[in-house]
């Protein structure tokens, strides 16, 4: 690995001031140190964000919304009992993703912000064709240019509930829609997302509306392997049902396009409907509408939308009182006395 | 690139070292303590060979920098227990046939110390989603999973 300068500020303000063109932010580092081994990856400088304070904690506001502090790990967060009851698909999606030794160390924010998975962006020499790894290329949102899939599980339930990504940087504090974060690819490959240089992620805040959904939410996840690995399609799906009826559902899907794809026209497909297996197929064909394949993987598409109408039905089921064993696994079974948090 | 001070707690012991930023954590505790029971394994955060706890959760130490580690307190294989004083464990794990070769062996002692953490009574599912950031090419996992269950049983899960 190449050296580098590493600083260690312990307060916002000091990290803000340390920033410089060629430095890059160290969270947990699971996702930068990996790629900096490779050489993919060259900072001049790391700044330790691990030190500063206030910045660990989840909290509820006045307003009702929760506000998870960019530093808290993934472990920890879909460990808190209080988190978990009230958003279980973010709790579900995040213990899908990884192992227990990178969920210890990994952040909220760094897994938001994770590289893609494609070969294409993590090695030195990376292979020439860029459309050879059918399975982590974009069918939905890439406007006919190839793309590598956003393979962050968190990031999915977390665009489905409106998350909203706190940042502070030179030009003052903002705020930005996790929807709007990941920008659509360019011409060029890379990681592209709305921080501006120098910009430095604080939280991650779900409103108040979104434990609204609590009782009917389930994150499903197809993979190669039941454990540790990323998906090759995946589903959030939240449903608020009075009276028989759904009175609201958020869907997205995860591992199709370059960002976590939530599909509005779906949503509002199922406002007002009954419970039944072929609205879900029906939302389902919606949400993959407009889906193209690349690289031989019309797989993906199909595979997407089954995905989605289990996952739709999942949620209609319920959620469970505690959460799988596999958790987000197609495989897990739906009842059980097993409890994580 | 000039070396960081560090001052932290290895094994129940205080360190105080210098190093460059980019030293692995790995490459710290086997090249520079000689805590060679730290695996490197696949040097890329897949085969858990590397498993270490920090602060009492288990990381792999060949993701981590130890530039990162000042203040903190490390547990490797080798502070888990000693000959003569095993950690039920490593007990476990030799009455069950829960290793052959060894290699992968520290690294999955580590990780079930983290898992039996958290959840002190896993169930087989539980146990085999806990370990899935390890590999093991010899025993086939059953030993491994039954040795973790049988300490579990014992009351030592805690």
């Amino acid at each position: 690995m190449k050296p580098f300068d590493f600083v260690q500020p312990r307060t916002v303000d000091e990290a803000l001031a340390a920033w410089e063109p060629g430095a890059a932010w160290l969270g947990g580092g699971t996702n930068l140190v990996d790629l900096m081994k490779t050489g993919a990856v060259q900072p001049a400088k790391l700044i330790d964000i691990t030190r500063l304070p206030g910045l660990d904690t989840i909290e509820t506001r006045a307003d009702g919304a929760t506000r998870i502090g960019a530093l808290v790990s993934n472990a920890d967060l879909a460990d808190d009992p209080g988190f978990a009851r009230s958003f279980p698909m973010v709790a579900e999606a995040l213990l899908s993703g990884a192992s227990g030794q990178l969920r210890n160390v990994a952040t909220v924010a760094g897994n938001i912000m994770q590289s893609p998975r494609d070969a294409f962006y993590r090695e030195l020499d990376p292979p020439s064709d860029p459309l050879s790894g059918g399975a982590s290329l974009a069918v939905l949102g890439t406007g006919g240019r190839f793309a590598a899939v956003n393979p962050s599980d968190f990031a999915v339930p977390l665009v489905a509930l409106d998350a909203v990504v706190e940042v502070r940087g030179p030009g003052g504090a903002r705020e930005i829609a996790l929807a709007d974060l990941h920008l659509p690819p360019g011409d060029a490959p890379g990681n592209s997302t709305a921080l501006r240089p120098g910009e430095l992620i604080l939280a991650l805040r779900l409103p108040a509306a979104a434990a609204g959904f609590a009782a009917h939410s389930r994150y499903l996840k197809v993979r190669d392997r039941t454990s540790f690995a990323f998906a090759t399609a995946s589903a959030a799906a939240s449903l608020r049902i009075e009276g028989g009826r759904i009175a609201e559902a958020r869907l997205a899907l995860g591992a199709v396009a370059p960002r976590p794809w939530r599909v509005a026209e779906a949503e509002a497909l199922l406002a007002g409907r009954a419970i039944d297996a072929d609205l879900f197929a029906e939302a389902a064909e919606v949400a993959l509408s407009g889906a193209v394949a690349v690289g031989g993987n019309g797989w993906k598409i199909e595979l997407a939308r089954r995905t989605a109408a289990r996952a739709l039905a999942m949620a209609a089921a319920g959620t469970p009182a505690r959460m799988p064993a596999l958790p987000a696994s197609p495989f897990a079974p739906q009842a059980g006395d097993l409890i994580h948090a | 690139m000039s070396g960081h001070k560090l001052s932290l707690v290895v094994n129940g012991e205080r360190v105080e070292a210098d190093v460059p930023s980019n030293r692995l954590l790995s490459e710290f505790l086997r090249d520079d303590l000689a805590l060679t029971g730290t695996k490197r394994g696949c040097e890329t955060g897949v085969c858990g060979a590397c498993s270490v706890l920090v602060d009492g959760d288990v990381v792999k130490s060949c993701l981590s920098l130890a530039v990162q580690m000042n203040g903190r307190e490390i547990t490797t294989v080798e502070g888990l227990g000693r000959v003569g004083a095993l950690h039920p464990l490593q007990q476990q794990f030799m009455e069950k046939g829960g290793l052959q070769c060894g290699y992968c062996t520290p690294g999955f002692l580590m990780a079930a110390v983290d898992l039996l953490k958290r959840n002190p009574n896993p169930d087989d599912a539980e146990i085999r989603e806990g370990l899935s950031g390890n590999l093991c090419r010899c025993t086939g996992y059953q030993g491994i999973v039954d040795a973790i269950r049988s300490t579990a049983e014992a009351g030592h899960g805690a």
